[in-house]
């Protein structure tokens, strides 16, 4: 049962690896590159599915990309015209083969409205059902290359020279001679001639061995094929009919025992093979052997592991100045080297869950052909910077923010072809996505040539939902952070696009998740651009490190507007106990961190203290009160979840330079939990207090 | 058919024996991973008052529990003389402060008795038999019960 879904999942992740191919293959016809070497990738592609998922019995699957693999044999061949709408129906039907995968992997049953449109357009291709069909997808299935091959009664010779590669790859002629073995008698014979005379000459890498198999009484060749299928381009075979002249004269020589085959030049290059050789089922896939598939798991206990190593450096390095020792001592020299090798451990490790953006940013080009389909515009989605890298959970958890950015974009931002040509614009609009690195951040900007942001609009809609006062006086930037807020919409009705219950403020939850933040500039006329700036990896933070009631604590820098050291004027009670800081006109609540956590209240008047001016979701913006600040660095991130549970307040913890456990605090959480008193120092059991969110 | 039955219910049990709220308890071996000193935690909001707090262990956030007040006994009051057991329950590792750590007790499986009924408070519920030994009796700690996750409010 595990063999089989270990072998099921190896089929999927093929199939994201086929997908992608193909919607790249898909990508580059529509962009006019429909050469005969691109459309044989998409049909390679869409053929490796169809065979890998016949194995599984995944006849759904089949059946579909049966039918698009026939229209691209049409294509292939040159007796279908790829003009627009042909292209567009070979997308759709990516699209629909992309689902249909996902589909089997979730084991949930297709969704037939997608699909049967699509199938008959692709039947409509086609003409009319051909009564060939059937026998073609028999014939499909052989792909091994053997000449033409007679039936005989009398049995079959086999000539196999495995090649240099075969060796290489950590194939074994032995395994290969067992399996005949098995076919019946067989009488083996060994060619030894190309064998070099001096032992100096010996070319290890080289395949000198050719072995002559006899079978004879085999009535056909098909069990022979099925033993040498995925070596055909690893060896030179023959395989023919044994004729009457041939049978005495292999039984002349000593028939050598099939086992006691492997001679000294056939075992060593298969040490040299200790390198992982790609697996036979690889071999029908046309693929670079440069990747190697892990188990994310094995990764993040490396990170884990490596995280240990930095704080552990850390703390010797700290032990090491507590001791006092002359500066000149070779400890601390020893000590830097031991940090380079450290920080590059850890640079090579966070780079093996870095994964390029291209299949996300892939994605997001059918999301943006769904969406100006469904909104009659004409958008051309054009990605840049597909090459960079980021953390596989992040590229994972953009997909979402993402498609609705994009969604956005094409529904809100950019106008209608006749609006666009009326304001002396091409009629089709333009969405650039873009990845990039600028140092330590990732930022991802979607930037569109419509009519960009109306402002006028935004105030008055965030007015009638009462997020802002109507005497609200606001600068151009607070407008456009406008767009995520809670419950904010611009759009004048639901579409089936906007409307799904989804603002922008759950693009920015996501985002700010991530640790990252998004920006928007925009200019009347000429279009919007969101930049969203993300780290490079999650299991590293930006934190400012506090102290409250004694404790040291992180706060993630990425929620910090700024730090404050209040005077007595800048603050105001509100009733007994909660004060208001007053920053540029503006009054802020100011949340006691201590206090939030259960600590007993600081006697420190709030002027002696330092408050952090968040910016959350709950609450658009808050004071946090804090004992000091002491530093700004990076931290490693460590969950809490798996060991003791979720803390309400706390995101996780991190290791100090001195061994220490600081948590992380939350601040979204802790401002939340101040939004609602209600919800937290409730408890049902009474010895354990939580927040019931 | 029953010779090799009986053997298995038979099996060799070791148990770490060890006193907390000054009774005698013991854990399986198996779920110890080690015994550490003492040594200060970091207090974590919002914790019932039988979590003492986190410690790093090599790189893990590990819980400590004091069990003594887990199982209902006054609190410990932590010095450098008490004992930290670190234990692994399924996939969690935790941290149980205790007074002192005595000794190994191997004992056959089928030594280890059912809890006596008619008792239910915080200590009985986290036991899951009793093992005589001599004079005295010792009680064989159910982890599971320990886990602070482990109420089903807390999601």
């Amino acid at each position: 049962m595990t063999q089989d879904s270990s072998i099921l999942n190896a089929f999927f992740e093929e199939c994201e690896d086929l997908i992608v191919a193909l919607t790249e293959g898909l990508e580059a016809m529509r962009e006019g590159h429909a050469d005969d070497e691109t459309v044989n990738a998409v049909f390679r592609a869409v053929h490796s599915i169809k065979g890998a998922a016949g194995a599984f019995a995944l006849d759904e699957l089949v059946g579909f990309a049966h039918k698009f693999e026939t229209v691209l044999d049409e294509v292939r061949s040159h007796r279908l015209e790829t003009d627009d709408g042909l292209l567009r129906t070979l997308q759709r039907a990516g699209d629909i083969l992309a689902d249909l995968v996902d589909d089997a992997r979730a084991q949930t049953p297709a969704n037939r409205n997608a699909v049967d449109p699509v199938l008959a357009e692709l039947q409509a291709l086609l003409g009319p059902e051909t009564a060939q069909e059937e026998e073609e997808f028999v014939f499909e299935a052989m792909t091994l290359d053997f000449g033409p091959l007679d039936d005989a009664e009398g049995g079959y010779r086999v000539t196999f020279k495995p090649s240099a590669e075969f060796y290489a790859t950590g194939n074994d002629p032995v395994l290969i001679l067992k399996a005949l073995s098995e076919l019946g008698e067989v009488k083996t014979q060994l060619d030894t001639s190309a064998l070099p005379d001096s032992f100096d000459a010996f070319d290890w890498s080289a395949g000198y061995l050719v072995w002559t198999v006899d079978i004879p009484g085999l009535g056909t060749d098909l069990a022979i094929r099925d033993v040498f299928q995925f070596m055909d381009d690893l060896c030179d075979l023959k395989v023919e009919p044994l004729t009457e002249e041939s049978v005495p004269e292999l039984l002349e020589p000593d028939p050598v025992p099939v086992t006691a085959q492997p001679v000294a030049p056939v075992d060593e290059p298969q040490e040299q093979a200790a390198v992982p050789a790609p697996k036979p089922a690889d071999r029908t896939v046309k693929k670079p052997a440069t990747t190697l598939r892990v188990d994310p798991e094995r990764v993040d206990r490396l990170i884990n592991a490596v995280g240990e190593l930095i704080i552990n450096q850390s703390v010797i390095s700290q032990r090491l100045q507590e001791a006092d020792l002359p500066n000149s001592s070779d400890l601390f020299s020893d000590l830097d080297d031991y940090k380079l090798l450290a920080r590059e451990i850890q640079e090579g490790v966070m780079a093996i869950r870095a994964q390029p953006v291209k299949p996300l940013f892939q994605r997001m080009l059918r999301i943006a052909r769904e969406a100006a389909d469904a909104t009659d515009k004409d958008v051309e989605l054009v990605t840049e910077g597909e090459s960079t890298e980021v953390d596989k959970t992040v590229v994972e958890r953009l997909a979402d923010p993402l498609t609705h950015m994009i969604r956005n974009a094409i529904d809100h931002g950019i106008e209608t072809p006749d609006q666009r040509q009326a304001a002396g614009k091409p009629r089709q609009g333009t969405l650039r996505l873009s990845a990039s690195q600028r140092s330590g951040s990732i930022v991802i900007e979607i930037a569109d040539n419509g009519a960009g942001l109306n402002r006028p609009r935004i105030r008055d809609i965030a007015v009638e939902r009462g997020l802002i006062p109507s005497d609200a006086v606001l600068s151009d930037p607070e407008i456009d952070q406008l767009l995520f807020a809670p419950g904010f919409s611009t759009a004048k009705e639901v579409t089936n696009l906007s409307g799904r219950g989804v603002g922008m403020d759950v693009v920015k939850t996501a985002i700010t998740a991530l640790g990252g933040r998004v920006a928007i500039a925009t200019i009347p006329g000429e279009g919007t651009t969101f930049s969203i700036t993300l780290p490079l990896t999650l299991a590293v933070m930006d934190g400012m490190i506090i102290t409250v009631c004694g404790q040291t604590m992180v706060v993630p820098i990425s929620s910090i507007l700024e730090t404050i050291r209040p005077t007595e004027s800048d603050l105001s009670m509100l009733g007994l106990k909660s004060q208001l800081l007053h920053i540029r006109g503006d009054y802020v609540p100011i949340i006691d961190l201590g206090e939030r956590l259960g600590h007993p209240a600081s006697d420190k008047p709030m002027a002696d203290r330092v408050l952090l001016l968040l910016q959350t979701e709950s609450v658009s913006q808050c004071a946090l009160a804090v004992d000091d600040i002491f530093d700004q660095r990076q931290v490693v991130v460590k969950s809490m979840q798996g060991s003791y549970g979720e803390i309400v307040g706390v995101s996780g913890a991190t290791i100090l330079g001195d061994g220490k456990i600081a948590l992380i605090i939350d601040p979204d959480a802790i401002a939340h939990s101040g939004a609602m008193p209600q919800h937290i120092h409730t408890s049902p059991q009474g010895d354990r207090i939580h927040a019931t969110a | 058919m029953q010779q090799p039955d009986d053997a298995a219910q038979t099996k060799e049990l070791e148990f770490v024996t060890l006193v907390a709220g000054g009774q005698n308890f013991c854990i399986e071996i198996t779920q110890i991973r080690e015994i550490r000193r003492w040594s200060p935690v970091t207090i974590l909001p919002h914790s019932p008052d039988y979590v003492l707090g986190v410690i790093n262990l090599r790189g893990a956030v590990i819980p400590i529990i004091d069990l003594a007040a887990k199982l209902g006994f006054p609190r410990i009051d932590p010095t450098e003389r008490h004992v930290i057991i670190i234990a692994a329950i399924e996939d969690c590792t935790i941290g149980l402060l205790v007074e002192s750590v005595s000794e190994i007790l191997g004992v056959k499986s089928d030594m280890v008795r059912e809890t006596p009924k008619g008792t239910d408070d915080a200590t009985t519920r986290a036991i899951l038999g009793i093992i005589a030994m001599g004079d005295d009796m010792t009680k064989v700690i159910n982890l599971a019960t320990l886990l602070p996750n482990n109420d089903p409010v807390a999601a």
